[in-house]
């Protein structure tokens, strides 16, 4: 069993509700195991605070596993922490020394608002999908699986696309708060796959003018969501979903 | 005796469900546009249905928790979904897939619903891929499969490590499209809290909304819940940390029965717990299966390092002990051998509870094939190993590494630790042919009803199953019930039913805030799983189940007296939305050591410690308990039992052998 011994300040967020302002608070944590997920390491913080009467930190978290996209802090200065493609949940305090300060604060951007401390609404991505990002196909339509092969690269290349979890961090740590990333990692999946041509231009005009109407900013091509994304989605995918777009602006109305 | 009704439509196994639906009453699509369905959850089960639904004409409202649909727990699914396409050409059929499911689940489930599980398997995949769901496929362009426990053909379709997620953003995209469409009202960051019983028919729900804390009235035709597996009731569990009961309870406490909840699936390979601080456990893939030899040292307590242990030291009890299976054999199995192994003081690391799983055999072996490929037919064990890799890391990547960060260790040079942990429940609301409770008008789909898996689930099948449910099954069978109600009008929310609902939410709500104890939530939740894992986990037996049983209603007791719960109701409260789950579980937890008590035998999951082999291996007891336990709430502490008998017409019940 592991025993802990790491002593840490953490500067947190603290926001009551998306109307009131909010402000970086100090806590004092001491025998923190190195072995502790940072998730775990809020909840000894939490712990703490619900007995001796004060109000836990309210923090978005699911699966715990790195797949679900929930967690969403962002963490001196990087979405989900000083390591390279994870999520807050499958980071450790191995990651960090006894001693250190870490400020945790919500992702920023207009498109997603604070609800409470380290909590954001992130519902801009469920609009977004709901305009366009999807094979309009109902149950019970389909042809047998097997009647269509697929490339095996090109199959591949679409999983990686899909492998985005939706969590948002190419929008916090974009200066721009651009939402690109995220938008072409499906415009992307369903470009490269035959079930997705049908639809291949009106999707990406749909989810592009959904996208600017949430609020989302511009893409300025510095690449800061490719780094930080925990699923290592490719910027490939933007320059992708720039040349469907292009074209779709070239293409008579009945193809679109 | 029973008040249980089936539904099994008469006839010929094979031929049920096909005559069922062309024999099920039709709504016309003018009426289907004036009936409302709600669907709670929003998983493969309840994305599925609520997408469907819409799809068909109905009017739907779907119920999440997260800030999303897409966040259900279905995403964490890692190996795969089965279905009976036999695209290998091994010998696969749907009568072998039914075959696997009934035996593998120990003779505990249903023949007719098994089987049309089976039936539909194939059309899940059709539609996944329709929905453009990018699995894995070979050079040739053909969708590729792999192995899984308890078969001996490859039937399972997969995306990397993460099949759960791909199937679940194809629903999710189903479902969204429909919310674009205006079909479904979607509300997401909203807890159900009530079912609304109407004349002895469910018409509507109280719903929290999570950031205001309002409590809201819906009404609908039909409710449908696919709120999943209540498998947190042992605290550490591979589910999602805000995985509940709470829906699936409060049916139960309204009318609907709770059948078998003592049958919990045990997973075999699971990251081992590393300290007390531990929130949740992390499963590894059975896939890993496929290509990783389980084994122990040959000596006890040996504390030598994996890699200094030569091979004729080393018990690979698995291959010993189910030489047909070998490392394949099934869930429950693999999971008590484990534990057998451990308690017997063969177990490895620092706790002694693991034991290893070791990748470095087939490494080996897929570099010597790549070498071949590529013209070496004589490769040295370096370039083997070196190719080998490669080949490992193509298959299961994502899951090595998730390995890496949570323990520290690189598992392409060591062997990965794992220990067996609570994955799944087989048990949940009980449901006939149609997936409808004992409340008419109330459904239940996906891990949250109790139909398809008997006493042990096969893997990757609960995907099949949840995506079985939502997409094929329920939205015919709820056809049936809904014909009938065309006449209905929408009922007003002021309806008293609504109001003494909604009453009895709130004083919930106040007490729990009211109380102002001296413990958290979470530590009552830490107690109850303590118990639970201890007395009513891996072995059960008489003497803990008793103990647990007035263990927990002294917990419980002590909950509601002690419990302190900050902030207020109106607000976003992530602890108030904790101590409604905690209190069911609690509640829950006793009637499974209650369940586990009564079943006077071991089957599946459910291993009595009275009832073994003179091998070890699980007794059935079909003379006595080839029935589903279905329970009826009278009370608190108090619950009845109702009986359904298990008919088996088409399969010769057996002794599972896996040797």
């Amino acid at each position: 069993m592991s025993t802990g011994n790491m002593n840490l300040t953490l500067q947190i967020w603290r926001q009551k509700n998306s109307k009131s302002a909010g402000k970086l608070v100090d806590y004092k944590l001491s025998e923190i195991s190195p072995d502790m997920s940072f998730l775990e390491m809020f909840d000894v913080l939490n712990e703490q605070l619900i007995t001796k009467g004060e109000e836990p930190v309210v923090f978005d978290h699911d699966c715990r596993e790195g797949i679900c996209g929930m967690c969403s802090m962002f963490i001196n200065g990087q979405p989900h922490g000083p390591k390279d493609l994870v999520t807050t949940c499958q980071l450790h305090m191995r990651s960090f020394k006894d001693g250190d300060t870490i400020v945790v604060e919500p992702w920023r951007a207009k498109a997603f608002p604070v609800i409470k401390d380290l909590a954001v609404d992130r519902s801009a991505f469920d609009r977004i999908i709901a305009s366009g990002g999807f094979v309009s196909v109902n149950t019970g339509n389909a042809q047998d699986a097997n009647n269509l092969p697929i490339p095996k690269a090109k199959a591949d290349a679409a999983f990686e696309a899909a492998a985005c979890i939706g969590c948002g961090a190419c929008v916090a740590t974009c200066k721009n708060a651009s939402a690109m990333l995220f938008v072409s990692a499906k415009v992307s999946q369903l470009a490269l796959l035959p079930q997705g041509q049908p639809e291949r231009y009106r999707r990406v005009q749909s989810m592009v003018a959904q996208m600017d109407e949430e609020g989302f900013g511009n893409c300025t091509n510095t690449g800061a969501c490719e780094a930080e994304c925990p699923k290592g989605i490719s910027l490939e995918n933007i320059a992708r979903m720039n040349r469907d777009y292009l074209s779709a602006k070239f293409i008579s109305e009945e193809e679109v | 005796m029973s008040k249980l009704n089936s539904n099994i439509p008469a006839g010929e196994l094979t031929q049920k469900w096909t005559k069922y639906k062309s024999s099920v009453p039709l709504v016309n699509p003018a009426n289907k546009r004036s009936l409302e369905v709600i669907v709670v959850g929003s998983g493969l089960a309840g994305a599925s249905a609520a997408a469907t639904l819409a799809e068909m004409g109905y009017k739907v409202k779907c119920f999440c928790f997260q800030d999303s649909p897409r966040r259900a727990h279905s995403i964490a699914a890692q190996g795969g979904i089965n279905a009976a396409k036999n695209y290998q050409n091994d010998g696969d059929s749907t009568y072998r897939l039914f075959y696997d499911t009934i035996k593998g689940g120990d003779y505990r489930a249903r023949e007719a619903n098994v089987h049309r599980l089976a039936e539909v398997s194939a059309n899940i995949i059709d539609q996944c891929v329709a929905q453009g769901v990018p699995l894995a496929r070979e050079y040739g362009g053909l969708l590729d499969n792999r192995s899984f426990g308890g078969t001996q053909v490859q039937r399972t379709f997969y995306a990397a490590g993460q099949t759960g997620q791909q199937l679940l953003l194809g629903a999710y995209s189903a479902l969204e499209r429909q919310v674009g469409m205006g079909k479904v009202q979607m509300y997401t960051r909203h807890e159900m809290l009530d079912v609304v019983v109407i004349d002895g028919k469910a018409r509507g729900i109280i719903a929290r909304n999570l950031i205001t804390g309002e409590l809201e009235r819906h009404f609908g035709h039909a409710v449908v819940l696919g709120t999943g597996g209540y498998g947190n009731v042992f605290y550490l569990s591979t589910n999602a940390m805000g995985s509940n009961v709470t829906a699936a309870w409060k049916v139960h406490k309204k009318g609907a029965f709770f059948a078998n909840p003592c049958y919990t699936q045990i997973h075999p390979t699971c990251i081992p717990v590393s300290g007390d601080h531990q929130s949740k456990l992390t499963l590894m893939s059975e896939s890993l299966r496929n290509d990783g030899r389980i084994w122990v040292p040959k000596k006890k307590d040996d504390t030598r390092k994996a890699s200094d242990i030569p091979e004729d030291e080393r018990d690979y009890y698995l291959e010993r002990r189910y030489p047909a299976f070998g490392n394949l054999v099934p869930r429950d199995v693999a999971s008590r051998a484990a534990k057998e192994r451990c308690d017997a003081g063969y177990g490895v690391g620092s706790s002694k509870l693991a034991v290893y799983l070791d990748f470095k055999a087939n490494t080996e072996r897929y570099g010597r094939i790549e070498a071949s490929k590529a013209g070496n037919h004589n490769p040295d064990k370096e370039t083997c190993m070196r190719l080998g890799t490669a080949v490992i890391k193509e298959k299961y990547g994502n899951l090595f590494d998730m390995y890496a960060q949570i323990t520290g260790e690189n598992p392409y040079e060591t062997p990965m630790r794992i220990y067996p942990a609570v994955h799944y429940t087989m048990g949940g609301v009980w449901v006939d042919y149609d997936l409808m409770t004992t409340i008419p008008g109330l459904y239940c789909t996906g891990e949250a009803n109790f139909s398809d898996h008997g006493a042990n689930r096969l893997g990757a099948s609960a995907l099949m199953q949840g995506l079985a449910d939502g997409y094929f099954v329920l939205p015919y069978t709820i056809g049936s019930y809904l014909s009938k109600e065309l006449a209905t009008k929408p009922i007003p929310l002021d309806h008293p039913a609504f109001v003494e609902a909604e009453n009895e939410v709130r004083a919930t709500i106040d007490k729990f805030l009211s109380i102002n104890g001296s413990k958290s939530v979470d530590h009552f939740h830490k107690r109850l799983g303590h118990i639970m894992w201890e007395k009513c986990g891996m072995a059960r037996n008489r003497e803990g189940l008793t103990q647990a049983i007035q263990e927990i209603q002294d917990l419980r007791r002590e909950f509601w007296a002690d419990v302190k719960v900050p902030g207020s109701a109106d607000e976003f409260n992530p602890e108030l939305e904790k101590a409604h789950r905690v209190a069911d579980f609690i509640e829950l937890g006793e009637l499974m050591c209650k369940d586990a008590l009564n079943r006077e035998e071991s089957c599946g999951g459910h291993f009595r410690e009275e009832h073994q082999t003179e091998e070890g291996e699980a007794k059935r007891d079909d003379e006595n308990y080839a029935y589903v336990s279905a329970w009826e709430y009278k009370g608190v502490s108090e619950f009845e039992l109702h009986k359904e008998e298990l008919v088996y017409e088409n399969i010769k019940v057996a002794q599972r052998n896996y040797k």
